[in-house]
């Protein structure tokens, strides 16, 4: 579990995150949501130690990111798995090269063992057949889940996901939140969703924070989100037509269930 | 810097780095060293000839001078100023890119010293590979200078007295040993330039740029001093 405590976090005079407080849990799919500019990038940046909170504590599993040293910094950062935005794969490696990237720097396998290890994370995510392809190569789909098999080739405790669905059709995001939420379960990892993608929020939001102006204005499952009373969180979620008459139906379901 | 001259977390992920490095910032510019060193050896004969050379002059100046300033400046400094654009701008560039996809702060969060990763192999593989660079320069150029003598600009016989009158070995050891120096400041200005890009693609064109000029200053800086030093 990662629990934050009070985070504070400014730029100059900027302040972006304005005292969060919340938990993270594990074995779950944990969301963090939030318009553009809430703060939610800036959350996780501070979570997962790219940068240094002006205030408060990070704690995963007690152990306090912020009053870490470098070697336990160093330590922990083999218990962490990250899947960014633009997937960061690097492109002078094959995709197999990539995954089997971490066990070369941090494993004490022998080359045969890496080499099998690296082709079962890639199997895991049904790239099994893609390893000898450069990044530039392969779709954008593909690419995150070259990027999830990596970010899981050291079998982290904990797993980053900044925007996992961004630039992807929705049957290919569908795909790559199953895919999150398995190796979730299946590792039993605390895994961090940062999205503003609806679908995976009433897909795999196990447990869904929602940042306002760099606060935090609610916490829930994606159960209790139909119900939930949050203005900030009602205008966010239900902006759209198609969402904001699931919400009426939703309703009027629950109100002709008390009628009966 | 600090980061960067600090002991790789895996020896055998460094030297196979090093090597790739040594492949792809030396070995890559052998043609371009190679193909300028003929022809300003070349060109460097004939303006000698043309310019320096008189009937109260000896008949090896043509191929003395052209030895000297081949083994004195152009093939250290001025194949270091060319270097400087090629090794410089594709270093810068391809750090850059590395930075503004994420790719310096994947490895960052996997635990891997980037800067250490990143730089330390390109520093170590082109200062290993330099002074060869430098030797093929001198070869090439004489090959360049003696091409001339069949197109009759200069006789056979006085070019190579010419380039073997009063010849100093100390002179080849000084343009290997500030190769060295511009070596390192190549890779690691450049370097510093890609690896600190914040924001997007035009800011890696203008690193790439940076990279080039001030590596370039640098070079003419040093190489003042390094001459008053090692003269």
């Amino acid at each position: 579990m990662i629990e934050v405590k009070d985070l504070y976090k400014s730029f100059e005079d900027k302040e972006v995150l304005k005292g969060i407080s919340t938990q993270f849990e594990n074995g779950k799919c944990n969301l963090i949501i939030g318009q553009s500019g809430a703060g939610k990038t800036v959350l996780m940046s501070c979570v997962v130690g790219l940068i240094r909170p002006t205030m408060g504590e990070i704690l995963y599993d007690g152990r306090d990111l912020v009053k870490m040293r470098k070697r336990e910094w160093k330590m922990l950062r083999r218990e962490v798995g990250m899947l960014f935005q633009a997937s960061a794969l690097f492109d002078s490696l094959t995709v197999h090269e990539n995954v089997r990237f971490p066990l070369d720097m941090f494993s004490d396998m022998t080359e045969k063992e890496r080499n099998e290890r690296a082709q079962y994370c890639l199997e895991r995510v049904n790239l099994g057949d893609a390893g000898k392809k450069y990044p530039g190569e392969i779709s954008g789909g593909m690419q995150k889940r070259a990027a999830i098999a990596r970010a899981i080739s050291l079998n982290p405790k904990y797993l980053f996901c900044d925007e996992p669905n961004s630039g992807l059709d929705p049957k290919t995001s569908l795909v790559i939140d199953d895919l999150i939420h398995s190796i979730t379960h299946e590792f039993n990892m605390t895994t961090i969703i940062n999205t503003h993608d609806m679908n995976s929020v009433m897909g795999i939001g196990e447990n869904i924070v929602f940042i306002s102006e760099g606060r935090k204005e609610w916490q829930g499952s994606m159960d209790q989100i139909m119900d939930a009373t949050n203005e900030k969180l009602n205008s966010f979620i239900f902006a759209s037509d198609l969402l904001k008459s699931i919400k009426e139906r939703h309703e009027a379901e629950k109100l002709s269930k008390m009628a009966n | 810097m600090g980061k960067t001259f600090q002991r790789p977390e895996r020896m055998r992920m460094f030297f196979k780095q090093y090597i790739k490095e040594m492949e792809s910032l030396g070995v890559s510019s052998i043609g371009i060293v190679l193909l300028i060193s003929f022809f300003i050896g070349a060109v460097i004969c004939i303006q000698m000839k043309m310019n320096v050379a008189s009937p109260w002059m000896p008949s090896f100046v043509t191929g003395y001078t052209t030895r000297e300033i081949m083994l004195l400046e152009f093939s250290s400094s001025i194949m270091c100023l060319i270097l400087a654009g090629k090794v410089g701008s594709s270093i810068a560039s391809e750090l850059g890119a590395m930075r503004v996809t994420q790719q310096i702060d994947a490895l960052d969060i996997m635990g891997v010293n980037s800067a250490s990763y990143l730089i330390l192999p390109k520093i170590m593989g082109l200062v290993t590979i330099i002074p060869a660079l430098v030797i093929f320069s001198y070869a090439t150029g004489m090959i360049g200078a003696w091409a001339t003598t069949l197109m009759g600009v200069i006789t056979h016989d006085d070019l190579i007295v010419g380039f073997l009158h009063d010849f100093n070995q100390w002179f080849v050891w000084m343009g290997i040993i500030k190769s060295i120096f511009f070596a390192f400041i190549i890779t690691s200005v450049s370097s510093f330039y890609g690896y600190t890009v914040k924001g997007g693609s035009i800011n890696v064109g203008k690193a790439s740029t940076n990279a080039v000029v001030s590596s370039s200053m640098l070079i003419l800086f040093a190489d003042i001093f390094l001459t008053k030093l090692l003269s």
